[in-house]
C-alpha cells in the first residue's frame, strides 16, 4: 500500500465493536436497565452477581463489552461530528476526544474487571 | 476543481446546508442510526458503574440500584433500549450489503446472511439471560 | 384543470445572476409523458432559452439526471403523472456547480473517475489473437456494477461528497469494483493504493442514498463497504507478512 492509513485499523475496530453493541447490549440492558430496576423479573442477588462475574471467562466477557462498542461509538461520533455538524477543521481534536476516549474507558474497565474481588 | 478546458465558465456553488440530515427522511434516519453510538457509549458507562459498585460492596452496590431504579434512569434507559435495539436491526440489514458470500458461482440472497444474524441475536440474548437469572 | 401542470425550473444564467432562481411553467399533463417531455415542451414552446441535459431519452445515457421534487431523479424515466396535482419542482443536481439553468459541471467526477482505472489492467498483454475467456459465473461476479451509466445522481445523493469534495464518490468506487472483481483484470492494488488512502473510501458513512437513487440498481453504497472490507483484509495482510505478496 502507497500511504500508510489507519483507517483500516479504525474501521475494523468500529466494525467489531458494532457487532458486540447489536449482539449483546440490548439484552444487557433490557435486564439491568428496566427489568430488575422496575421488578418485572427478579433481580440476582448481589451475592451471585459477585461469584458469576468473579469468573475468569465472565471478566473476558465485560472486558470486551465494554471496549469494543466504545471503538464503535468513537468512529460513528466522529463522523457525525464531522458531517452532521460540518466540524472537520476540528479533526485532531475529535480524533483526540473519541479515540482517546474509547482508549480510556477499555483502560478503565480492565482496571475494573481485573480488581473484581 | 480541475477543468480540462481552456473555457472556464463562471458557476454557482451551492453549500450543503449544516441540517442538511433533516430535508429528507432518510437522511434523518441515518443520522438517527448514527446517533445510537451515543447510547451504546452511554451503556458501557452503566455497565462500569455495574461492575464498580460490585466490587465497592453490597451497600454500594444496593445504592446504584436505588439510583437505576429513579424515573430519570428509568426514562433514558428505556430510550437507549429503543436507539440499541434500532442499531442491532440497522446493522444485521446492512450486513449483507458489505459481505458477499457466493456459493456454487450464485450470490447468497441477502435474507441468507441477514437472518443467521437474528437467530444468533436471539440465541445470544437468552444464553445471557439464563445465565444471569439462575443466579 | 386536470389536464395541466406547472412545473417548477430553476434557471441561472451565469452572465446576469447573481443566484439561481424558480421559474413557473405550466404545460399539459399526459399519461405517457416523463419530466423530459415537459422542459422539452417548455424549450419548445414556452421558453427557448431553458437549458438542460438529454440525449437518449431512453435511460441509457445517463446525462438527464436531475433534482425532482428533492429526489435525484433521471428525468427521462420519472412520468409526470406521479406528481399529480403538482406542482413539479425541477432543480439541477445537488453538489455540483450549476453552469446554467439545469446543466452541472461535472469535472471533477470525471477527475475522479479516471483516478479509480475504470479498464482492465493486465500485467502482461496477450497476443492479439488469442481471446479473454470468462465463464457466466466469472461474469456474475462484477455484472450489477458494470450497469453503471455515470448518471451521477448517486453523487447527488451523497452528502458526504456535498460536504467533502476530496472524496472519490459512489460511481468510481463501484466502477473501480467493477475492474476488481474482473476475472481479466489484474489492476485490483494499484486500485487499492488510490482508493485506500483517507478521502477514497473512508469518508464514506454508509447514508445508503447512493444506492436508493440509482436507476440501474448498480448498489454503489454495497461496493464501497465490501471495498473497506477488502482494504482492512489487505492491511491486515500487510501487517501480518511485511513484506508479503508484493
Amino acid at each position: 500500500m502507497g500511504k500508510r492509513s489507519n483507517e483500516p485499523l479504525v474501521w475494523m475496530l468500529f466494525s467489531v465493536g458494532g457487532v458486540v453493541a447489536a449482539m449483546l447490549m440490548p439484552i444487557h440492558l433490557l435486564l439491568f436497565g428496566l427489568a430488575f430496576p422496575l421488578g418485572w423479573l427478579d433481580a440476582p442477588s448481589y451475592e451471585q452477581l459477585l461469584a458469576l462475574v468473579r469468573h475468569p471467562l465472565a471478566r473476558v466477557y465485560l472486558l470486551i463489552l465494554c471496549s469494543l462498542p466504545l471503538f464503535h461509538w468513537a468512529h460513528r461520533f466522529r463522523f457525525t461530528l464531522y458531517d452532521g455538524l460540518q466540524i472537520k477543521h476540528l479533526n485532531e481534536l475529535i480524533n483526540l476526544f473519541c479515540y482517546g476516549g474509547a482508549i480510556l474507558g477499555t483502560a478503565l474497565a480492565a482496571y475494573l474487571v481485573w480488581n473484581i474481588a | 476543481m480541475i477543468n480540462p478546458t481552456e473555457y472556464l465558465p463562471k458557476s454557482y456553488h451551492t453549500r450543503v446546508s449544516t441540517y442538511w440530515w433533516l430535508t429528507r427522511w432518510a437522511y434523518f434516519k441515518f443520522i438517527l442510526r448514527e446517533a445510537s453510538s451515543v447510547f451504546v457509549a452511554w451503556i458501557v458507562v452503566v455497565t462500569l458503574l455495574q461492575i464498580r459498585a460490585l466490587t465497592h460492596g453490597p451497600a454500594a452496590y444496593a445504592e446504584l440500584q436505588n439510583w437505576l431504579r429513579s424515573p430519570l434512569l428509568l426514562a433514558l434507559n428505556a430510550v437507549s433500549l429503543c436507539f440499541v435495539i434500532f442499531h442491532a436491526v440497522t446493522w444485521f440489514n446492512l450486513t449483507p450489503k458489505a459481505m458477499v458470500i457466493r456459493l456454487r458461482g450464485k450470490r447468497l440472497p441477502g435474507l441468507a446472511i441477514a437472518a443467521p444474524n437474528y437467530v444468533a441475536w436471539a440465541a445470544i440474548s437468552a444464553a445471557v439471560a439464563w445465565i444471569v437469572l439462575r443466579g | 384543470m386536470a389536464n395541466r401542470i406547472t412545473l417548477e425550473v430553476t434557471r441561472y444564467d451565469p452572465a446576469r445572476d447573481e443566484k439561481p432562481r424558480l421559474d413557473a411553467f405550466e404545460v399539459p399533463l399526459r399519461q405517457e409523458w416523463v419530466v423530459l417531455d415537459a422542459l422539452n415542451y417548455i424549450k419548445d414552446h414556452l421558453d427557448g432559452s431553458l437549458t438542460f441535459r438529454w440525449s437518449c431519452r431512453m435511460g441509457v445515457c445517463g446525462s438527464c439526471g436531475m433534482t425532482v421534487n428533492g429526489v435525484p431523479k433521471l428525468t427521462c424515466a420519472t412520468f409526470l403523472s406521479d406528481y399529480a396535482p403538482g406542482p413539479v419542482r425541477v432543480e439541477p443536481m445537488s453538489n455540483f456547480p450549476v453552469l446554467r439553468d439545469l446543466v452541472v459541471d461535472t469535472s471533477d467526477f470525471l477527475v475522479k473517475l479516471a483516478k479509480a482505472k475504470p479498464w482492465i489492467i493486465r500485467k502482461v498483454e496477450k497476443p492479439r489473437d488469442e481471446e479473454y475467456f470468462q465463464t457466466p459465473e466469472q461474469l456474475d461476479v462484477y455484472k450489477q456494477f458494470s450497469m453503471c451509466i455515470n448518471c451521477m445522481l448517486c453523487y447527488a445523493a451523497c452528502p458526504v461528497y456535498g460536504l467533502d469534495p476530496l472524496f472519490s464518490g459512489p460511481a468510481a468506487i463501484a466502477l473501480a469494483q467493477r475492474y476488481n472483481l474482473d476475472s481479466r483484470d489484474e489492476g485490483a492494488s494499484e486500485r487499492l493504493d488510490i482508493l485506500s488512502q483517507h478521502d477514497g473510501i473512508w469518508g464514506c458513512t454508509f447514508v445508503g442514498e447512493c444506492t436508493q437513487v440509482c436507476p440501474k440498481n448498480v448498489d454503489p453504497a454495497g461496493a464501497i463497504q465490501q471495498y473497506k472490507l477488502t482494504a482492512t483484509m489487505e492491511w491486515l495482510k500487510a501487517l501480518v507478512l511485511p513484506r508479503g505478496a508484493e
